[in-house]
């Protein structure tokens, strides 16, 4: 049996209590807007970029713990990366959470992402973790639409 | 912080024997994640007692044909326990024939099939649908339709603080152009029963005809829609212990006379040439299609089970667990819980402080609890009270003080979780 403490992590809920890069970005070059009407999160992401770079990036919103330690998290380590970085980033994240379940899901070179490896064992709250970099996806693309886990 | 359950004094109100109700749900007596169930989720849907289950079965078994075109046994044997559906369904309501109940898939369909034939028949641009704060989805969106076709206008009654409707706000909003008010009995959300019977009476004054969206009340008080007074009451099958996929409307024989059939197709006619179709009769006139029999076999069974075991002493033993539940959660630190009107069902609906919704949701599943947490298709209520969402405990003539305590202890542990 999983338990709670595979999904709750500390790390998790510390970025939960304070999450990193909460703020409002005045100078973003980028803005996208991601929704979850189930649990009805909301998540505003501002990205600054130079060249092809991530040169900043922060959010606000309101969300579940998963939801919200997730965005701090990517935040960070999206930070400093460059575009096609944070797209392989996005893609070995996902495949963390919902890839085929005989794929060992051990987070390599995902980095303190890792800690949402326990996320895959609780079905319903794939989406609350993924919610950020759907929304930082649609940035990504050049999309700059609002995103939605629905 | 230690718990705040201790083990409280088993004292009903009443003789209900809560453990000889329990013991006719084979569910409940299933383990989640190693834990007994704890089955809060009332209001999203209840579970099935072995008539139920054993009726639909049975149907399927010893009975299935289909119904209205018996020139065979079994095809009368399936049209006599669907009707018979009807007929129970009917009496459970109150109501003065079985002509007065047409199935339907539930709550929504039959509020649906109402709105739609206003929609056609009678309201036009600068007309009033007159609705309140506390409305499910399914008795706002219909409506939105139905106004976005005719140019009518949807009018809401404002919420107090406690989620209650004022009878003054609601007789405010009453004016020549309102064609008609449609107001939920029990809110989901948040447990409010509204003064339904002052609301029509209002209405009637002014010629307004109302429909009472019941889907939460049908299984939690008794009922009578012929005193209430309504022109029409939706309920669904699926939150009475019955089966999914059923419900039904029901309205005065002089209104389902007056609107136009919802959807055309098998059963709903008596005649058919290219040139012309002639309608059934009620109430098949609105039921299109092979019908929904097993639902309506098992829904019938639900209603007579459900009157069997007495709405009045239901209603007393939650009542008894919405006070006890209000009495245990509001003990716990940094929990608020949401809509405390002076009429309510047992319904609880919380937030806790620094806690999303879905967090609660996902710690109390692990041991046991099942509840709901979002904004329970209810966004304008959420809106009202500035929340995304709530986590919601909604009893059931099944639970339990004990399963309160569960619930209260859970919620603890959601607290130690994140400290």
């Amino acid at each position: 049996m999983t338990d709670l403490r595979d999904l709750y992590q500390e790390v998790i809920l510390d970025h939960n209590k304070s999450p990193h890069n909460y703020r409002e970005m005045p100078d973003a070059t980028r803005l996208a807007l991601g929704n979850n009407p189930l649990c009805g999160d909301k998540l505003k992401l501002y990205v600054r970029i130079e060249g092809d770079r991530i040169a900043d990036v922060a959010f606000q919103g309101s969300g579940c713990a998963i939801s919200k330690a997730s965005a701090s998290i990517m935040t960070d380590s999206v930070k400093g990366k460059s575009l096609a970085e944070a797209e392989t980033l996005y893609g070995k994240f996902h495949d963390l959470l919902t890839g085929p379940p005989d794929v060992k899901a051990d987070g390599a070179g995902l980095g303190k992402l890792a800690v949402f490896s326990g996320v895959r064992e609780f079905p319903a709250r794939v989406k609350c973790a993924t919610l950020a970099w759907h929304t930082l996806e649609t940035i990504l693309k050049g999309q700059e639409a609002i995103a939605s886990t629905e | 912080m230690s718990a705040v359950t201790k083990a409280a004094p088993e004292a009903h109100a009443s003789a209900y024997d809560v453990e000889r109700v329990r013991a006719e749900f084979p569910i409940l007596s299933r383990s989640v994640y190693g834990k007994p169930l704890v089955y809060l989720d009332n209001a999203n849907t209840t579970q099935k007692p072995r008539v139920v289950i054993d009726a639909v079965r049975r149907y399927y078994e010893e009975e299935n044909a289909n119904i209205h075109r018996g020139t065979h046994w079994l095809s009368e044997k399936a049209t006599e326990a669907y009707e018979g559906g009807r007929e129970k369904v009917a009496r459970f309501l109150g109501a003065t024939s079985p002509k007065e109940i047409v199935f339907t898939r539930g709550t929504t369909e039959a509020i649906n099939l109402v709105a739609a034939g206003f929609a056609r028949e009678y309201l036009q641009a600068g007309d009033e649908i007159l609705i309140t704060g506390l409305e499910h989805h399914s008795n706002i969106v219909p409506w939105q339709l139905a106004c976005e076709r005719t140019g009518a206008k949807l009018v809401v009654v404002p919420i107090t603080d406690e989620g209650e409707v004022p009878v003054d706000e609601f007789e405010k909003r009453l004016t020549p152009r309102t064609k008609l008010a449609a107001v939920s009995h029990v809110s989901n959300a948040l447990g409010t029963v509204n003064p339904v019977k002052t609301f029509i009476a209002l209405a009637h004054a002014r010629k307004v005809p109302v429909l009472v969206d019941g889907a939460q009340a049908a299984p939690h008080l008794p009922l009578d829609v012929v005193d209430l007074g309504c022109d029409f009451y939706a309920i669904s099958g699926h939150k009475m212990y019955g089966p999914t996929g059923i419900g039904a409307l029901y309205g005065t024989e002089a209104w389902l006379e007056k609107l136009p059939p919802y959807q055309g197709g098998g059963d709903m006619i008596s005649s058919v040439t290219f040139e012309k179709t002639t309608y059934n009769v009620l109430p098949w006139k609105f039921e299109a299609g092979t019908a929904n029999i097993a639902g309506g076999i098992g829904f019938g069974v639900a209603a007579d089970w459900l009157s069997g075991v007495g709405l009045a002493a239901v209603a007393a033993h939650e009542h008894d667990l919405l006070v006890y539940g209000t009495r245990k959660l509001s003990a716990i630190p940094g929990l608020t819980i949401v809509g405390r009107a002076k009429e309510k069902a047992a319904v609880i609906s919380f937030v806790l402080e620094n806690v999303h919704p879905h967090d609660i949701g996902t710690i109390l599943d692990r041991e046991g609890i099942a509840i709901r947490t979002g904004h329970h298709c209810a966004q304008p209520v959420m809106d009202r009270f500035g929340l995304p969402a709530t986590a919601r405990a909604s009893f059931g003539l099944y639970n339990t003080r004990a399963e309160v305590d569960a619930l209260a202890a859970a919620v603890e542990k959601v607290r130690e979780v994140f400290g």
